[in-house]
């Protein structure tokens, strides 16, 4: 049932591009796979702005891109699929989130490095600050 | 002719600079008063000729010159007066000329200010010269905003029109008063670092140019925040582009310099590094007119496009933060930095707020610097977007917004950690009760919105309480509401940001005339567009009546301008707004017969966020105002005490 309500819309999409072009206000009826495609296109980046993800794009392949996304869902593909489907047509540029890779390691963890060697100075002068105000005022 | 005259003008405050430089340096060595008193003269000197230089690019551009290629590629006869001259920045070499007027401007209250005595004067002075001398050189051998076009064209090819606007006019000078004005706050560190003067006297000396940096950098954030908000027409205020990544990391390091100072100004302590930070926060701001300007952001190849600009300014990265850190090494060892105090004391606070300041800082580096450094090593390109640092640097800064309220209720030395949470006790019952509050009424329900909330309350509350257990002990002083505005302005900033992004209802539809949009609690009725002509632009502009329980309260006018000259359209967003909550229209696209998409968002609480930053600019001014009514700083030379 459900595949063949995808084939329907497939066909559908495949029969009317043009018009399905200028139809869109770039909204899909159902609120849960609108929230979809709303969360999705946080998540990937216009590739031609600068920094700009498709969520917040004048751009004409964002909208294009917006749609696409909105056509794929209507298809039944998952989030997963739609974004390795643009990954595979842009490079892992076109996600806004890097994907942990031996590569991103640095980038990564880090934050999570200068924290805890930050601290543990902080730690150590915390420390000896102290030592130094007790010798000051034994006891 | 205003070419010739600027060009001459920027050579000789080249040569006025090197003698600044020189003489600047040679009086912080040999403690001579000659070389001081000529030092102070070659850098009013400078001034006076940068000032001259910069007003001949301003009549270029105001008589449109367009024999000058810089005027010619950046400006046009039908702009209004106002981009004629906002135009002068609005560009490359402009901007750059822009930042030396500001080095101008901050060398000659080095010399008027005098702070921190004539060695400490002279040799800042000569750090500031040297600093003019490379950005001058750059400009005459790089960058030259004078170069002349023969034939002159008729017409010039007109601004960016996303620039042609307001907002954006000021937001550059101010971001470089910030900027450069940490350049004076450098100076100062590498003066002292020269002289040997490591003792607490160029903090005291520099601190009024740190306060008026941070607040130009607060005040120049948020309004590149506010116009990212209104003129790029989705509702959103921070993009975590590059571009503001390198305003956010000076001002990050910038704010972590300010508390750390003063813990080096009223104790002692922390004096290395104070001067580590005092020298990080300028790198930063050189490294942010490094991105921003050598075009490597866009990709690292567009840096290859333009070698001689990016190399050189790369060079004067390298010689800047090189020279100071390698001066830094050699002196710091020799620096005694065993100040004694308790765990539970202000110096503890500080240097936490410090660790998570910089570790911040750290975070917006390598979230802005790795593409880069990946796509020139490996030829991968990633994006680095809003995801990656709502993880990393959003945690950071919830766990610094915790522990800001118990800073100022701790003593020097020692703190008493059951008086400060007495004091505060009810603030913390003030955030529980907000937060219970935003979980029960907001819509959409999330538990995020609430956490941010309570903890913008956590903030906000902590302030108000410690104003009042001041007055309680002595009358209120300027200098009490400084450390209160600026935290409570950081609480009400994250309470805009937690309302715009958490309960933000948005409606995108195609409508035609007649019909409704319904969105957070209003109706926008569409009643057509009709066309505009503006001095050099047409506009679509839409008329909408908002609608609330059914009576009109407000008429909108969204525009689409569309400039000819420079093939650009952009969106005119018209924004109602209550002062507490924002109705947001854009104007989209046409999609025919009359029919228009139209974007309309309600925020939440987004006037706050740019409310905030000027409580936080507010705080640093009232900072500066009662440190510029106490009497100047004793003399370094006196014995210390």
């Amino acid at each position: 049932m459900r595949r063949a309500l995808a084939v329907a819309c497939l066909v559908l999409v495949l029969a009317i591009p043009a018009a399905y072009a200028v139809t869109g206000p770039e909204r899909l009826p159902d609120p849960q796979l609108e929230a979809r495609a709303v969360a999705l296109q946080r998540q990937l980046r216009c590739v031609v702005c600068q920094g700009q993800s498709l969520d917040e794009s004048n751009a004409p392949l964002a909208a294009d891109l917006r749609r696409l996304i909105r056509a794929r869902i209507e298809r039944g593909w998952s989030d997963a699929q739609i974004e390795n489907y643009l990954v595979a047509r842009y490079g892992d540029f076109v996600l806004m989130k890097p994907p942990l890779e031996p590569e991103t390691y640095l980038l990564w963890f880090g934050p999570f490095i200068v924290v805890v060697i930050g601290g543990a100075a902080v730690v150590a002068a915390i420390l000896r600050a102290r030592r130094l105000a007790r010798a000051e005022t034994p006891g | 002719m205003t070419g010739e005259l600027g060009q001459l003008a920027l050579c000789l405050a080249l040569a006025l600079s090197l003698v600044q430089a020189i003489a600047g340096l040679g009086a912080g060595h040999t403690q001579s008063p000659l070389a001081a008193r000529i030092a102070s003269h070659a850098a009013l000197g400078f001034a006076v000729f940068v000032c001259v230089a910069f007003g001949a690019l301003v009549a270029a551009f105001v008589t449109s010159d367009f024999s000058i290629l810089d005027v010619a590629q950046n400006s046009h006869t039908l702009k209004p007066l106002f981009y004629k001259i906002t135009g002068v920045w609005g560009n490359h070499e402009g901007s750059m000329l822009l930042w030396v007027l500001m080095l101008a401007i901050y060398t000659v209250l080095t010399v008027l200010g005098r702070r921190g005595g004539m060695r400490l004067t002279s040799a800042a002075l000569g750090v500031e010269g040297l600093l003019a001398v490379a950005f001058l050189l750059y400009i005459l051998l790089a960058s030259n905003p004078f170069l002349r076009l023969d034939p002159p064209p008729i017409e010039g090819a007109g601004l960016n029109a996303l620039l042609q606007d307001p907002g954006l006019s000021f937001h550059p000078p101010t971001l470089y008063l910030g900027y450069v004005g940490l350049s004076a706050t450098f100076a100062y560190a590498a003066a002292a670092l020269l002289t040997g003067e490591v003792d607490a006297g160029w903090a005291r000396a520099a601190r009024p140019f740190l306060l008026v940096a941070w607040c130009a950098l607060t005040l120049g954030i948020t309004a590149g925040s506010w116009w990212a908000y209104y003129v790029l027409g989705w509702g959103g205020f921070w993009f975590w582009d590059p571009v503001e990544n390198a305003s956010l990391m000076p001002w990050l390091v910038a704010t972590a310099l300010l508390h750390s100072a003063l813990a080096t100004e009223r104790t002692g302590a922390f004096r290395s590094w104070t001067l580590l930070l005092a020298i990080g926060a300028f790198s930063l701001s050189l490294i942010g007119t490094f991105l921003v300007r050598s075009g490597v952001l866009t990709s690292v190849h567009s840096f290859a496009n333009d070698p001689e600009r990016g190399k050189f300014i790369l060079c004067i990265l390298f010689v800047a933060i090189g020279g100071a850190l390698a001066l830094f090494a050699w002196r710091a060892p020799k620096l005694e930095s065993g100040t004694a105090f308790e765990p539970v004391s202000r110096e503890s606070a500080l240097l936490l707020n410090n660790l998570f300041l910089t570790a911040a800082a750290a975070t917006v580096f390598l979230g802005t610097l790795y593409p880069l450094f990946l796509e020139a090593a490996t030829g991968t390109r990633i994006s680095v977007g809003p995801p990656y640092f709502a993880v990393t640097f959003a945690p950071l800064f919830v766990v610094l917004l915790m522990l800001v309220p118990f800073g100022p209720r701790l003593g020097w030395r020692r703190g008493n950690l059951q008086s400060a949470m007495q004091t505060l006790a009810p603030g913390l019952a003030a955030a529980a009760l907000a937060g219970a509050l935003a979980l029960a009424i907001g819509a959409p329900r999330s538990l995020t919105a609430a956490a941010a909330v309570a903890l913008g309350v956590w903030v906000i509350a902590a302030s108000v309480l410690d104003l009042r257990s001041r007055s309680q002990t002595h009358a209120l002083s300027l200098h009490s509401f400084a450390s209160a505005l600026a935290h409570a302005g950081l609480g009400v900033t994250l309470l805009g940001i937690a309302g715009t992004i958490c309960w933000k209802s948005e409606a995108l539809e195609v409508v035609s005339p007649g019909q409704s949009i319904q969105v957070g609690g209003y109706s926008l009725q569409f009643d057509g567009v009709s066309a505009v002509a503006g001095p050099n632009y047409t506009a679509s502009r839409a008329a909408i009546e908002v609608r609330r329980n059914g009576t009109e309260i407000a008429r909108l006018a969204p525009e689409m301008r569309s400039y000819p000259v420079e093939g650009q359209a952009v969106s005119k967003t018209a924004i109602r707004t209550t002062g507490y909550s924002d109705l947001y229209v854009a104007l989209g696209d046409n999609r025919g017969g009359g029919r228009w998409l139209i974007r309309a968002f309600v925020n939440p609480l987004a006037p706050f966020i740019w409310l905030g930053g000027g409580l936080m600019a507010l705080g640093g001014l009232a900072s500066l105002l009662c440190r510029l009514r106490l009497p100047l700083p004793r003399p370094v030379l006196a014995p210390a005490e």
